[in-house]
């Protein structure tokens, strides 16, 4: 789950993390109040769900409450288009208005998992304000890694991280316990990304957050509740969300052939053969191990709330599962729903035959498919 | 011969909700040796035939299991991890899906030096067809054989052991090793245990976009595996920055794309099927 900027900061804040003073924001005219609190001078950010939104357009500076007031109006209910969002873009509903501070340089901090070392590593790196990735691609070098050995970052870790970074002056004692506050806050959050980028030296030796990423672990939320209700509806897919609440995980994508399959594996996997018979997948749907009556209908439901779908492709191996059951889910889902496409299937487990006899017994548009490939080519001719 | 399971292993099963009954009474019938059940509260009694302990401590101490599998939900999965490294358990496969990733950084500690070896979370368990049933795959579709198969998926690893038995190609043991990103048994650890296995000739491995570990494992094959592999990397057409249903299946970063994985892997000598239908007949050619 991802926080707003504005969220994360606050988060942090309560870590120990300095941030800048300043105040979210829903409409122009709180936007002037706020600069008028923050002595004018202020940046304007939009509060959306990606990066890159200084490049769209989204970070602006105010020179007077007035022109934050204008600022604020112009950004408020525009679709910003950054490199995360996609073109079509996102509405901003929310911004947040910061004081300005004297920058002499900008850092990059961010934690996150390393796979490989089973562990927490916090990256560091002098060339701040690009994104890590970049810097990772240009020079390696220029990123220090430092694993973190039990939970926290020890201090003597962080002395090594400010000393490399060439932190020095007033700014090294705040600096070391920005970074270890940041390693609290990423372990007690179940944080899976804590990043702050650019962390700022100002010129009168502070050291602060002047952005902040905080992406939650899902699997942590049920020990989460104060985090949980940070989220933020607005900022996901409709019909994501929608499965999630009927125990689906659904992806929407670009092509026309609706996909239903038991499995994320096996889910990937038809979306790839898909491809390979000259189609494109309207979707990533898992309906998971069990594929109940309910889940198959929903299923059905979510993949056609998408109209560019023309055909369905349903993958299931069941296994365990009886496909006699299963079919007779399916014949009972397509039915309430009056469902027009045709749909492919692809049924394995144990009754496959009793199941083959119930989908061609239900006087429904369905094509049965004896294997994986079958059923692909058969799903991107109907979808043509 | 086989890896990890075979008709020797003591099973024991750590958590007897619905799932964990289920599934344990389905290991028996394919010949699992199930001894005994952990589950906090209903000590002294017995399941589906076998006695059932407090703490798996107890369950050691009166049945030597030495395997167990776990069905514990995922906010206390990882405890009921740890609580069978401790008692020195020397091969645990944690069933569970959804397990908080901090949580697993700590088993992951615990992992380090001790007996235990873990498969999962996240996984279908372990399986050496005709000898032992340890974890949640459906059993009747594999066959006895020499292919060693390994995978991060569930039901794709099913698909592919499908099509194995229908060409008549039977399995030495086949591994879920989980969909997670921090899991206890890697695919260098597999491909390692299935080059010592006398009686595996032929390995599939099946990897998924997101991390490293196909990547590693190519790398590992170059020189470690001398048997013949098939691979497969789902996710070639998952964009980026999603989870794909697994938690670990996701290119950030631009980094963990199929197509990197896939010229690793080719790299490495490895067949690649060229869809996931053709698994099985990638690998009756190769032998």
């Amino acid at each position: 789950m991802k926080l707003h900027e504005y969220q994360a900061k606050r988060v942090l804040r309560t870590y120990g993390v300095p941030t800048p003073k300043g105040f979210p924001v829903r409409d122009a005219a709180d936007a002037r109040e706020a600069a008028e609190k923050l002595g004018g001078k202020v940046v304007v950010k939009a509060q959306i769900h990606a990066g890159g939104r200084g490049k769209g357009g989204g970070v602006k500076l105010a020179g007077s409450p007035a022109e934050a007031e204008r600022l604020a109006a112009a950004m408020l209910g525009m679709t910003l288009v950054t490199h995360q969002t996609g073109p079509q873009g996102r509405l901003v509903k929310r911004l947040l208005v910061e004081e300005q501070l004297p920058i002499s340089r900008e850092i990059y901090l961010g934690i996150t998992l390393d796979r490989s070392a089973r562990r927490p590593v916090l990256m560091a790196s002098a060339q701040g304000g690009v994104e890590i990735e970049e810097v990772a691609a240009r020079d390696p070098s220029a990123i220090l890694r430092e694993p973190l050995s039990g939970p926290l970052l020890h201090a003597y870790q962080a002395r090594r991280l400010a000393f490399w970074l060439g932190i020095s002056g007033d700014a090294f004692r705040p600096a070391v316990a920005a970074m270890r506050a940041l390693a609290k806050a990423y372990d007690e959050t179940d944080a899976s990304l804590a990043e702050i980028n650019p962390f700022v030296l100002t010129e009168d030796g502070r050291a602060v957050a002047l952005d902040a990423k905080l992406d939650i672990d899902d699997n942590s939320l049920f020990r989460h509740a104060d985090l949980a209700r940070l989220r933020d509806l607005d900022e996901e897919e409709p019909l994501e969300t929608d499965a999630i609440n009927h125990g689906l995980n659904y992806i929407k994508l670009d092509g026309n052939v609706g996909c239903m399959v038991n499995g994320a594996g096996l889910a990937m996997a038809t979306m790839d053969i898909i491809q390979h018979a000259g189609g494109m997948p309207a979707n990533f749907l898992d309906v998971g191990g069990g594929a109940s009556k309910d889940q198959v209908k929903n299923g059905f439901r979510i993949i056609l709330s998408d109209p560019s779908v023309r055909s369905i492709l349903i993958n299931i191996f069941g296994g365990i599962l009886k496909v006699d059951v299963l079919a007779e889910g399916i014949v009972a889902a397509a039915k309430e729903l009056a469902i027009s496409v045709p749909m492919v299937l692809r049924l394995e487990g144990t009754n496959v035959e009793e199941g083959r006899q119930i989908l061609a017994d239900s006087g429904l548009d369905f094509i049965v498919a004896s294997d994986m490939k079958e059923a692909a080519r058969q799903a991107v001719a109907r979808a043509a | 011969m086989s890896i990890l399971v075979d008709e020797t292993t003591r099973v024991a099963v750590q958590g007897l909700g619905r799932a964990g009954r289920f599934h344990a009474e389905q290991c028996i019938r394919f010949g699992a040796h199930v001894v005994a059940g952990v589950h906090p509260g209903r000590g002294g009694g017995t399941a589906l035939g076998f006695p059932v302990y407090n703490t798996v401590r107890e369950a050691v101490q009166h049945q030597r299991p030495d395997a167990s599998m776990i069905f514990v939900p995922a906010s206390g999965a990882a405890d009921a991890i740890l609580e069978a490294v401790e008692s020195e358990i020397r091969l645990v496969a944690c069933i569970t899906e959804g397990i908080p990733a901090r949580d697993m950084v700590a088993v992951a500690a615990a992992l380090d030096g001790s007996r235990t070896r873990l498969v999962g979370p996240n996984c279908p368990g372990v399986i050496s067809p005709g000898k032992c049933k340890f974890g949640i795959m459906p059993g009747h579709i594999h066959r006895v054989g020499t292919v060693g198969v390994v995978s991060r998926s569930g039901t794709l690893t099913y698909e592919a052991v499908g099509q194995l038995s229908n060409l008549g190609i039977g399995q030495s043991t086949c591994i879920g090793i989980g969909g997670d990103p921090i899991i206890g048994t890697s695919f260098v650890d597999v491909l390692d245990l299935f080059e010592r296995d006398p009686g595996t000739d032929g390995i599939v491995m099946i990897g998924e976009i997101g991390g490293t570990a196909e990547e590693e494992a190519a790398e590992f094959a170059k020189s470690g595996v001398t048997k013949p592999i098939v691979g497969l990397i789902a996710g070639a057409t998952a964009p980026p920055g999603r989870r794909m249903g697994h938690a670990g299946a996701i290119i950030s970063g631009g980094k963990g794309t199929a197509a990197e994985k896939h010229a690793a892997m080719t790299t490495a000598g490895i067949a690649m099927a060229p869809t996931p239908a053709d698994i099985g007949s990638t690998l009756a050619e190769l032998l």
